[in-house]
């Protein structure tokens, strides 16, 4: 009997999922269907780099379609909700899909709308987000002209996708004015919701001296009320942080059609998931994959990547009736850009946070701690994108648990 | 793990001060653990809100997040920093008992 598999998102999850579901099924054993509202696959990280003009929008979209194997049907429509009684996804373009197995990965979405005054006179003027193609393209004009004040990045509160990202934006900030020779009349101050530069310890040490050694100020526990016109961000406890230019990384939840689907998601849209088989808690036959789940872990490319193997295995699992199994250990590994033509690396799970050594053993590329290899890892990565993690292929070295043989590893403490 | 007496019972605690063990917590250790906060006085309104703290950890084995707590518990995020000045998660968090909010990573 043919299965019917729908995924939901021809992002990164929906993408590699399809293309391993694919090479695991022959065409009379399963009907795979991606459905996703356009079809424009965004590289997310190459964003970061938009604004400094070390890349440009038009390299890092392709086609979804373009994407996927040979024998996987694409549709290119809304999402209206999927009624998970029935088994059936309704679409925007009135098609009705039932599934035996549906896979949510649809991502995050950007909630500008829900801080008040950030879509307001200023927003596209002097407060941009890098986080989309076109804010990643405005804000790079704005930076261009951008000769003297205070530059502020400011993240509205987690989750985000790529909590490192900002930080980097902040690194990259600082030797772009390097270069243009005007670092000394442009302030730089970075405005977390979190109480350091990251959600842990050993590694927010690390980047809090990093960004000090910069000279960036940080300001921790700032969440943002309010952008008032005039260029201000005032917190709920009533501090203010004074900017020329914003680079404000807005709210996120999940898609929308979640919401519209009664007993899928939770209050942010994005759907309860067993975070080590990656089944979701609304159904046996709903799994998640990447930033749509609310699983305590990143949302990031390399998380989605690292999760695709157990998802995979788990929705054969539930075709034939075995136990599923809970093999995904939260496992996440992010190049940051930290300027100069350097990087750092940090390579973590669900139990073990970011720490230095080495990566993927011994010997292999530095962890947290800055070398011209890891820029050159973060470069190269874009092609290994593209041509081995979409196609859904198993990194050659590079397992989906996170290894522990190269890392300096605390000794634990006694409870 | 230091151990801290409130209202007379010994209790686990982290280094930041959040519990360990929710149910060493009673009602009767808030108003000494909201003074060690700064707010002298529990109101209704704050109680409303510990109370939604402690049943959303029952659920879901984490407190919720100060925008999860402004979409659900009925006070809007504005009210809750005036009731809990110095971060509403947190606070609340650490006066009804629960460990620190796992936000996200």
């Amino acid at each position: 009997m043919t299965s019917r598999i729908v995924i939901l998102g021809g992002g990164t999850g929906g993408t590699l999922t399809a293309n391993r579901l694919r090479r695991l099924y022959g065409a009379d054993e399963a009907a795979i269907t991606v459905v996703d509202q356009d079809d424009r696959h965004v590289y997310q990280p190459g964003l970061l780099f938009v604004p400094f003009g070390l890349a440009h929008t038009d390299d890092i979209v392709r086609p979804r379609a373009r994407q996927l194997h040979e024998g996987i049907e694409f549709i290119e429509s809304a999402i209206d909700h999927v009624d998970i009684e029935a088994g059936e996804v309704r679409l925007g373009n009135g098609v009705t899909l039932g599934y035996d197995v549906l896979v949510v990965a649809t991502g995050a979405r950007l909630v500008p709308e829900e801080t008040e005054g950030l879509l307001g006179p200023a927003w596209m003027d002097s407060v941009f987000t890098f986080y989309t193609p076109e804010g990643a393209a405005a804000l790079g004009a704005a930076l261009a002209t951008f000769d003297r004040g205070r530059l502020v990045v400011n993240v509205v509160d987690m989750p985000i996708k790529c909590p490192v990202a900002p930080l980097e934006f902040c690194f990259l900030a600082d030797w772009y004015f390097t270069e243009r020779g005007i670092r000394d009349r442009v302030q730089i101050t970075y405005a977390t919701p979190l109480d350091g530069a990251f959600t842990k310890p050993i590694a927010a040490a690390q980047l809090g001296g990093m960004l000090n050694a910069r000279g960036i100020e940080i300001v921790t526990e700032f969440n943002t009320g309010e952008v008032v016109p005039g260029g201000r961000l005032t917190g709920y406890d009533g501090r203010e942080v004074q900017f020329d230019l914003a680079v404000v990384i807005p709210l996120h939840g999940g898609a929308t059609y979640v919401g519209r689907s009664p007993g899928l998601g939770d209050e942010l849209d994005f759907v309860p998931t067993d975070e080590h088989t990656l089944q979701s808690k609304a159904a046996s036959n709903i799994f998640v994959i990447g930033d749509a789940a609310n699983v305590p872990a990143s949302k990031a490319g390399s998380v989605t990547h690292f999760e695709g193997e157990t998802l995979v295995d788990n929705v054969r699992r539930f075709l034939t009736g075995e136990p599923l199994e809970a093999g995904f250990d939260g496992h996440a590994n992010c190049f940051i850009e930290t300027g100069f033509h350097k990087a750092l690396l940090i390579d973590f799970n669900y139990d073990t946070e970011p720490v230095p050594g080495h990566y993927p053993s011994p010997v292999g590329l530095p962890l947290l701690k800055e070398s011209r290899l890891n820029h050159l890892g973060k470069l190269l990565f874009q092609s290994v994108y593209w041509h081995g993690l979409l196609p859904g292929r198993d990194l050659p070295g590079l397992g989906s648990n996170m290894p522990t043989a190269g890392k300096h590893l605390p000794v634990p403490e006694k409870d | 793990m230091p151990n801290a007496t409130v209202a007379g019972i010994t209790v686990d605690r982290n280094d930041e001060g959040f519990f360990t063990d929710p149910n060493q917590w009673t009602e009767a250790m808030a108003p000494e653990l909201a003074r060690s906060e700064g707010i002298d006085e529990l109101t209704d309104d704050h109680w409303r809100v510990l109370k939604f703290m402690r049943s959303e950890y029952a659920q879901k084995g984490t407190g919720p997040t100060v925008r999860v707590l402004g979409k659900t518990s009925g006070v809007s995020i504005k009210e809750l920093y005036q009731l809990f000045p110095k971060g509403p998660a947190k606070t609340a968090a650490k006066i009804a008992g629960i460990p620190k909010p796992r936000g996200c990573i």
